[in-house]
């Protein structure tokens, strides 16, 4: 019992271990479901259910059929298509606007600068249904209900506060007297910005573009009321997969998708320490 | 522009002439618009893509044309009608019946049924029986015998309270879609009245009661998970930070998915509970107000761990431990000292998962049923299924205005800026 202070009694004890248990009570509820899926999509049955032959490990019992259903239903590959040229379009454009944005906002001299916040980090506040029932009476007079670009400019929007947070808090340790020191010197406040800022700022660019991409990626409300069969996104197919009927080719792609996000995930860690590093050492 | 006006009013420093404040107030006034430049592409993409829309989908629910433009003449002689106990004179089922016969033949009295019904229900069929009825007329025999070929064909247009839903639906302004989303209507002589059937601030009730759990689920989860994480080691606790990051970063459809997964009635919990015998006969878990509340609870859990994880990361162990070396209990100690420095995580991570469940449609269209619904949801069913784009709008700005009085809160006691994220 070396590791317990004096203090601490049978009871103190008896709580950090309830703590303990707890917690891994908490992980597992947040994981297990994420998990459950994985070997279901292996299922050579069309159940969501592990059958008998699953649980006994049987090798037959498994298949990849619904992995190959993905890549032979023509639904399914326009989704997956979709789904990144519209994610692509939509972190590259909220990225470039925001980015910039983010640089007149960190300035001392922005004026009306808690407003102009507000008002830019408001789509991530308003519900997606007010935000899809608005863009669909507004988006129809312009004919961009049931285009790429209306897509891609609503999820934009969507992704827009994302890149704001991100690239303003990379700023709040960046140094201004070294954009005062390139103007100083003569360059173009557009050329201090790319050749000065952008390089100090990138990690927080690349992780404010990846959370506006995923954004875009997930979203599923304006897509239900702005897109056409055209356009539909893998979350789209999925929800109507899921409401019409259920067969484990979901289940298949779900777990591609958990795979990209544990990829997202690590590419995001990875960005973070680099910023880290980079603040220690630089500033 | 008032930091320019006070620099150039302000007295002098000694040494410095009034050329130099000058100077000085038009550096200022350069880099305030340097700055403002930076911002604008974006500021006008935003008023474009997002506060455009907004605002026009505000505007709808109070204003809408429809009747006003099919019936203008109609209207205008209804204008002298008082809304009383007789029926409006001839002169205006006249005028009625040849609009209707013009909007027969252009086909859009359709339209005007829907609208009218929406004002007075059971009238759709009546509308659309006699635009049938007066379609092949001439017009010199309507302008003769109008009123008594629409009560022939229905003797619904002798009543006064046909007229004044027509009326009432005429008026291109009006409030009544916020009367209806608050189950209040318009009684015979205009005065405010409770709807028979309740229905929309009961899904409110609903709604704002089903957050509040998930939130309360939230904070019993997460709560002790984070402190655990914060007081255990560094590499420990980037360790666990994968399992809250790994769900968080997971697509909101998978993650319904694996609960459709696990509750349906053959799947995994159903299956595990028959085949451990503590059940026969399979439990209805999905579809359910229970589904719902938890997977969004699973759903929105991380985004109450992350901000407590962040502020009790930077609690200093010491107190606790000094308030327990002096014999406090540890629950005692706890609620003294611990809680009170953790809340601002508590209630950042509390009102951002309460504003976020208030508005949620996903989850519970896919495994709410019937009475897992919530308000979201029926905004949904207006615009895609009902075609009342006007209630819609009205339900939604009634949510709209919830969700900024929250965010209000928010700002007040968190402040928007602490928002951080990954």
């Amino acid at each position: 019992m070396g590791r317990f202070p004096e203090y601490y009694n049978l009871w103190h004890i008896a709580g950090h271990y309830a703590l303990r248990g707890f917690a891994a009570l908490v992980l597992i509820f947040l994981m297990l479901p994420i998990l459950v899926i994985i070997p279901l999509s292996f299922n050579a049955e069309p159940f969501f259910t592990f059958t008998e032959g699953m649980l006994a490990l049987d090798p037959d019992a498994y298949s990849l059929r619904w992995y190959k259903e993905i890549f032979d239903d023509e639904k399914w590959t326009l989704a997956i298509k979709n789904s990144f040229i519209v994610g692509f379009a939509a972190a590259i454009l909220a990225t470039l606007l925001g980015t910039v944005a983010a640089v007149g906002l960190a300035s001392p001299w922005m004026p009306y600068k808690r407003l102009i916040t507000a008002l830019l980090l408001s789509p991530m506040i308003v519900p997606l249904i007010i935000i899809a029932a608005g863009m669909f009476f507004f988006y129809t007079q312009f004919n961009l209900v049931g285009t790429y670009t209306g897509l891609i400019i609503a999820h934009a929007a969507l992704g827009v506060p994302f890149v704001i947070i991100t690239v303003t808090a990379t700023l709040s340790g960046f140094d201004r007297s070294l954009f005062i020191a390139g103007l100083s010197l003569g360059a173009s406040p557009v050329k201090v910005f790319w050749d000065v800022v952008i390089p100090l700022i990138r990690p927080g660019v690349i992780s404010g573009g990846l959370f506006a991409f995923v954004t875009s990626f997930d979203e599923v409300v304006l897509v239900l009321f702005l897109a056409g069969p055209e356009q539909r996104t893998i979350p789209r197919q999925m929800f109507s997969g899921l409401r019409e009927q259920i067969n484990p080719t979901i289940l298949a792609v779900a777990t591609l998708l958990v795979v990209l996000s544990a990829a997202m995930l690590f590419t995001l860690e990875a960005l973070r320490r680099r910023s880290e590093r980079m603040r220690g050492e630089g500033l | 522009m008032t930091d320019t006006a006070t620099l150039a009013q302000k007295p002098l420093a000694p040494g410095l002439n009034r050329d130099d404040a000058r100077s000085a107030a038009r550096e200022v006034r350069k880099r305030r618009l340097q700055a403002f430049l930076f911002v604008t592409p974006l500021l006008i993409f935003i008023l474009f893509s997002f506060v455009a829309p907004i605002t026009t989908m505000l505007y709808r629910s109070v204003y809408n044309p429809t009747v006003a433009d099919l019936l203008p003449d109609t209207l205008v002689a209804l204008q002298e009608w008082e809304q009383s106990d007789e029926s409006p004179s001839d002169a205006v089922l006249t005028q009625f019946a040849i609009d209707l016969k013009r909007l027969a033949n252009d086909r859009t009295s359709g339209r005007l049924a829907d609208e009218i019904n929406r004002a007075l229900p059971g009238m759709s069929s009546v509308v659309k029986s006699t635009a049938r009825a007066v379609r092949r007329v001439d017009d010199a025999e309507l302008a003769a015998n109008g009123p008594a070929l629409l009560i022939d064909a229905n003797d619904r247009w002798a009543e006064p309270e046909t007229w004044r839903a027509i009326k009432d639906a005429g008026r291109a302004y009006s409030l009544d879609y916020y009367l209806t989303s608050l189950d209040l209507e318009r009684g015979s002589a205009g005065e405010i009245q409770a709807r028979d059937t309740q229905i929309y601030v009961k899904l409110y009730t609903k709604t704002l009661w089903m957050a509040l759990i998930i939130t309360v689920a939230t904070v019993l989860l997460g709560y002790p998970l984070a402190y655990f994480m914060a007081n255990t080691s560094t590499s420990l606790s980037n360790a666990l930070m994968v399992f809250v990051l790994l769900p968080f970063w997971t697509s909101l459809l998978v993650r319904t998915t694996a609960w459709i997964a696990l509750l349906q009635t053959n799947g995994v919990v159903n299956s595990t509970l028959q085949a451990f015998g503590l059940r026969d006969d399979p439990l209805e878990l999905l579809y359910t107000q229970f589904s719902t509340i938890i997977a969004m609870t699973h759903i929105l859990l991380p985004f109450m761990v992350l901000p407590l994880y962040s502020v009790m990361r930077g609690i200093d162990s010491s107190y606790m431990r000094a308030a327990m070396s002096m014999g406090s209990r540890p629950l005692a100690a706890w609620f003294r000292i611990y809680l009170p420095m953790s809340l601002p995580g508590l209630s950042a991570g509390a009102l951002l998962v309460f504003i976020i469940s208030v508005g949620y449609y996903i989850t519970p269209a896919l495994v709410g049923g019937t009475d897992g619904q919530m308000i979201s949801n029926i905004i949904a069913f207006h615009m895609q299924q009902s075609n009342n784009w006007e209630l819609a709008a009205a339900l939604g700005a009634l949510l709209l205005l919830l969700i900024l009085v929250l965010y209000w809160l928010f700002d007040r006691f968190v402040g928007a800026a602490n928002i951080k994220l990954g």
